[in-house]
């Protein structure tokens, strides 16, 4: 018997049920000021039914048409990411007293068992990512504490933008794993395929048939021919060595004065992980609180070292996300830190393509 | 949970004007468990938080089996360091770490010892000037270079004249801008390596400075035949967490504040030196 069942289009309530169920708040992708945005979600009525979207190197758009599906768009400008590395951070808080001692207390994460649904391949190809730094070396505890209770219901991805290349880079548009609970959509219903025990317990209390070959031979083609439609690609093969023996390329500057420097790039990749420490003393002096919030490697105090800027300029800055993107990440993390989610092609302001500047430096390659 | 981040007190136990603008702190942990458990080696930072301002990244230039007191030497150049230089003996602040890693003691024994440092470079290296000093039977001849833009920034001229009067031991001055008096050579320090007595394949060199003195001193090294798996650069980036998470400080793959901030010049030869990096 096939692990791939079937829930009809109907029963998608009882998901949710079930994940409440099982004492988990649900976070999921709804439309909020002409985006789709990942927030708290408690019914299938809340998913953004019929809407489409139309993304380009520095556009995105949401068109509503008359469709009967919920997930037949690519990713909106976040996910994971906020969920689990939060924008901002309380570390500790500090108080003085009058002998002039100073208090140290830890800001204790606060447990939650949190549901997503509708996660994309390229985002859990993110998130690996995010594991890997923010758990592997040194745990970060807030990060892991939200990480131990979260269940991924991912859902395969058939309508890939035209600015996704999560097909070169490898992460989707299919599930690979590293989600709970995997869904594909169809016109009446979804296949649903569970890889955890907590995955299989919430399907457990679904009323799922069995998934026709039929149905799945659908399901594997919507899929490839989403593969197919993407246009745009990064090379397979690491560039690490490229991008690093053309640091004096042209290109570089070229690019930066079309870059703005905005950061845009950074917040909403789904890998990028800087931050900076920040001091929030209480009006009277008498506490403090340490935060750390999302920083980005295009703002001038992110190379800050006494007194002078170690990258004065945007063709610095730019050099240094995109060498460390496609390049550094491989030496850290064991492999390239682009998903290929193509979210920093739609929502830079000027519509700047990693995958065009990649091309564009590494083109000057010297021969081997 | 362990917070990696959380501070542990600390007390202002003493304050030393070294220069002008240049002093150290003398801090003690507060509580006696912490300062017990305390270790630390030549060349490693602590990251010091003053209350209410923020925090800053500092080395330890005190010597490791000194337990009671951890000494910081630090320019007072940002908003940071600048409210930390008023602080008084008896204030209290935040002190957490070790972090990164340290200079190479253990390989350089048995070897002569070249320590070559620029500007308030000759903080992170004094720790390993003191640790081969107490340890001198371990080490081979010692080279100690420093070089800085003034003679008035010339701090601990007592311990050079010391260590120049040590056998084996040979100090190298050299200041940019000389007062009146100075004996030293005047100019840039690096030069002065032609004077320095040392065998090329039996050293290890530890450097610290601004980073055009490092690349010229390695570039000189090397004509002089030291390998650059013996050299060691100690970096100095925006540390901000210390663990190798925030990001600030890479250099390339590098997470400086984890990977260094001591490394061998092989390692990251490719790129030191390259603008932005």
């Amino acid at each position: 018997m096939s692990s791939i069942r079937f829930l009809a289009r109907a029963g998608l309530d009882s998901l949710f049920h079930a994940l409440g169920g099982a004492g988990y708040r649900c976070i999921g992708p709804r439309v909020r000021d002409g985006a789709i945005c990942y927030e708290a979600i408690e019914r299938a009525e809340q998913l953004p039914l019929g809407y489409g979207d139309r993304q380009a190197p520095g556009e995105y758009r949401l068109e509503q048409g008359d469709g009967g599906r919920c997930f037949a768009w690519a990713n909106g400008p976040q996910a994971l990411k906020p969920l689990l590395f939060g924008p901002r951070e309380t570390l500790w808080r500090t108080s003085t007293d009058e002998s002039g001692h100073i208090r140290f207390e830890s800001a204790e994460p606060v447990p939650e068992r949190l549901a997503v649904i509708g996660v994309r391949a390229c985002d859990l190809a993110g998130l690996a990512l995010q594991d890997k730094h923010f758990l592997h070396h040194q745990e970060d505890p807030w990060y892991a504490a939200r990480r131990s209770d979260l269940l991924l219901v991912a859902v395969n991805c058939t309508h890939p933008a035209a600015t996704c290349f999560c097909a070169s880079t490898g992460d989707g548009p299919k599930v690979q794993g590293g989600a709970d609970v995997a869904l594909s959509e169809l016109d009446e219903g979804f296949l649903v395929e569970a890889y955890t025990d907590a995955g299989r317990a919430v399907c457990d209390a679904l009323s799922l048939q069995e998934a026709s070959p039929e149905q799945q031979a659908r399901a594997r083609r919507e899929i490839d021919a989403g593969a197919a439609r993407q246009v745009r690609r990064i090379s397979g093969r690491n560039l690490r060595s490229a991008l690093f023996a053309n640091l004096d390329h042209p290109r570089w500057s070229e690019v930066a004065e079309r870059c703005l420097s905005c950061g845009s790039c950074v917040a909403v990749c789904p890998t990028c992980f800087c931050h900076a420490e920040r001091e929030q003393p209480s009006l009277d002096g008498g506490s403090s609180e340490h935060l750390r919030q999302w920083d980005s490697c295009y703002s001038a105090e992110h190379s800050y070292i006494h007194g002078r800027l170690l990258r004065p300029d945007t063709r610095t800055r730019y050099r240094q996300w995109l060498t460390h993107k496609l390049g550094g990440w491989h030496d850290q993390y064991g492999r390239s830190g682009c998903v290929g989610c193509g979210r920093c092609i739609t929502w830079c302001p000027v519509g700047i393509d990693i995958t065009e500047e990649a091309a564009g430096v590494c083109s000057g390659e010297p021969a081997p | 949970m362990r917070n990696p981040y959380l501070p542990m007190e600390a007390e202002v136990s003493g304050r030393i004007e070294e220069a002008p603008g240049m002093f150290t702190l003398e801090l003690r942990l507060s509580d006696g468990a912490q300062r017990e458990r305390y270790r630390f080696l030549p060349g490693q930072f602590n990251m010091l938080y003053l209350y209410g301002v923020g925090e800053i990244p500092i080395s330890l230039s005190s010597d490791p089996e000194e337990r009671e007191v951890l000494g910081h030497t630090i320019r007072a150049v940002g908003r940071v360091t600048r409210a930390i230089s008023r602080l008084e003996p008896g204030t209290r602040l935040g002190l957490r770490g070790p972090y990164g890693r340290g200079w190479p003691m253990a390989e350089a024994e048995g070897r002569d010892l070249v320590i070559l440092t620029g500007g308030l470079g000759c903080a992170p290296v004094v720790a390993a000037i003191g640790y081969a000093m107490r340890r001198r039977q371990r080490f081979r001849r010692l080279v100690i270079m420093q070089g800085v833009k003034h003679t008035a920034d010339m701090i601990w001229r007592a311990r050079y004249d010391t260590w120049a009067q040590a056998a084996g031991t040979q100090v190298l001055l050299a200041a940019d801008v000389a007062e009146p008096g100075w004996r030293g050579q005047v100019g840039p320090v690096t030069p002065l390596l032609e004077q320095a007595d040392f065998d090329p394949d039996l050293s290890t060199v530890m450097m610290c400075g601004p980073q055009p003195m490092m690349l010229d001193g390695a570039r000189r090294l090397l004509e002089r035949g030291v390998a650059d798996d013996r050299i060691w650069l100690s970096l100095e980036r925006n540390f901000q967490c210390g663990v190798g998470h925030c990001g600030h400080c890479q250099l390339g793959p590098y997470f400086v504040c984890r990977d260094g901030p001591v490394f061998r010049y092989r390692d990251i030869r490719w790129l030191f030196g390259t603008q932005g990096f």
